[in-house]
């Protein structure tokens, strides 16, 4: 169906519309998973340090 | 006598087991690597499908194949709408914790869907109608369930009390159910600018073969990653609201 990747990439004229429909989706699904494992590592970071602040708090008092 | 009550012991899995946040925490974890693996997999196939196997189209030439994320994230948009507010209906009815963050889990990337059913479809019209954007039946509906998705995130954000905002949010979601239907048929109440349906449960699809597939391969791909994505967040939501329980502080990942 293609005969050269420059005859694929132009998409029959319409590259523009073709790309920009592909590349937003793939960037926003991309982007997604990688922000969700920021919150999930910002969430397991802060309950490491209520503990680690307990315990501190545990020896102070002894 | 003996039979009662112990119908759920001879299931495979305990279903009512797993409503509670401490035992879905860590199976979901477990299931987030093979929903990633079947993402990958259909989504290799489905973008080959999209781009190498079907033909161009007799009338709209290569600008059609925007059809192949175009139709998935629209049909997941509307389908992630009705799973959200499922769960925020079975939340309401029998106050599990669980169901609704579920609910809240599934609201991001169901907006994600609606914002790029949107993007790729003024990517779409451009061409095709001479506009980007068009107050069309189908695409005003479509706008509509974005703000939906952006109400019920905004409610949820904006009640300090958790189990208030499950319940507030919940009522949201299932009023704005109403809308998907709306959307699925405005095509055909309204005789406007957007194309009828693609793919129709009662006739033969009106397109080739091979394009049929790479739109189910397409939907299939975001199916699974929908999943894998609701699954993190649901693990770090269950994080955040149950970070005073006992449970939270002996998992590994938490312990110092």
């Amino acid at each position: 169906m293609w005969n050269s990747p420059a005859e694929f990439f132009a998409m029959g004229g319409y590259a523009l519309y073709v790309w920009s429909s592909f590349g937003i989706s793939a960037f926003v699904l991309i982007l997604e998973p990688l922000l969700v494992r920021s919150r999930f590592k910002a969430i397991v970071r802060r309950l490491k340090q209520e503990q680690l602040a307990e315990r501190f708090d545990k020896e102070i008092g002894k | 006598m003996s039979q009662v009550n112990n119908f759920s012991n001879h299931r495979l899995v305990n279903w009512f087991k797993l409503s509670s946040p401490s035992t879905f925490y860590p199976v979901a974890g477990k299931l987030i690597p093979f929903f990633w693996v079947l993402t990958l997999a259909f989504g290799l196939a489905g973008l080959w499908v999209s781009f190498f196997v079907a033909p161009v189209d007799a009338v709209q030439g290569q600008g059609y194949r925007i059809i192949f994320i175009h139709v998935p994230a629209s049909w997941m948009s509307m389908f992630i709408y009705l799973v959200m507010a499922a769960w925020a209906g079975l939340g309401l009815i029998f106050n599990t914790r669980l169901s609704a963050m579920m609910a809240q889990a599934l609201a991001p990337i169901g907006a994600w869907m609606a914002f790029l059913s949107l993007w790729t479809g003024a990517f779409w019209g451009k061409p095709m109608w001479g506009a980007w954007w068009v107050w069309d039946a189908r695409l005003t509906s479509e706008l509509i369930l974005l703000f939906l998705y952006l109400g019920f995130i905004a409610l949820r954000a904006s009640i300090d009390d958790p189990r208030r905002a499950d319940k507030a949010s919940a009522i949201l979601a299932l009023v704005g159910v109403v809308n998907v239907p709306i959307i699925y048929f405005s095509v055909k109440w309204w005789n406007t600018l957007h194309q009828g349906a693609s793919v129709s449960l009662t006739k033969a699809p009106a397109m080739a073969q091979t394009m049929l597939w790479g739109m189910l391969l397409m939907a299939l791909c975001l199916w699974m990653y929908s999943m894998a994505v609701t699954l993190m967040r649901v693990r770090a939501i269950i994080l955040e609201r149950e970070a005073h329980t006992d449970w939270v502080r002996q998992l590994n990942e938490v312990k110092n």
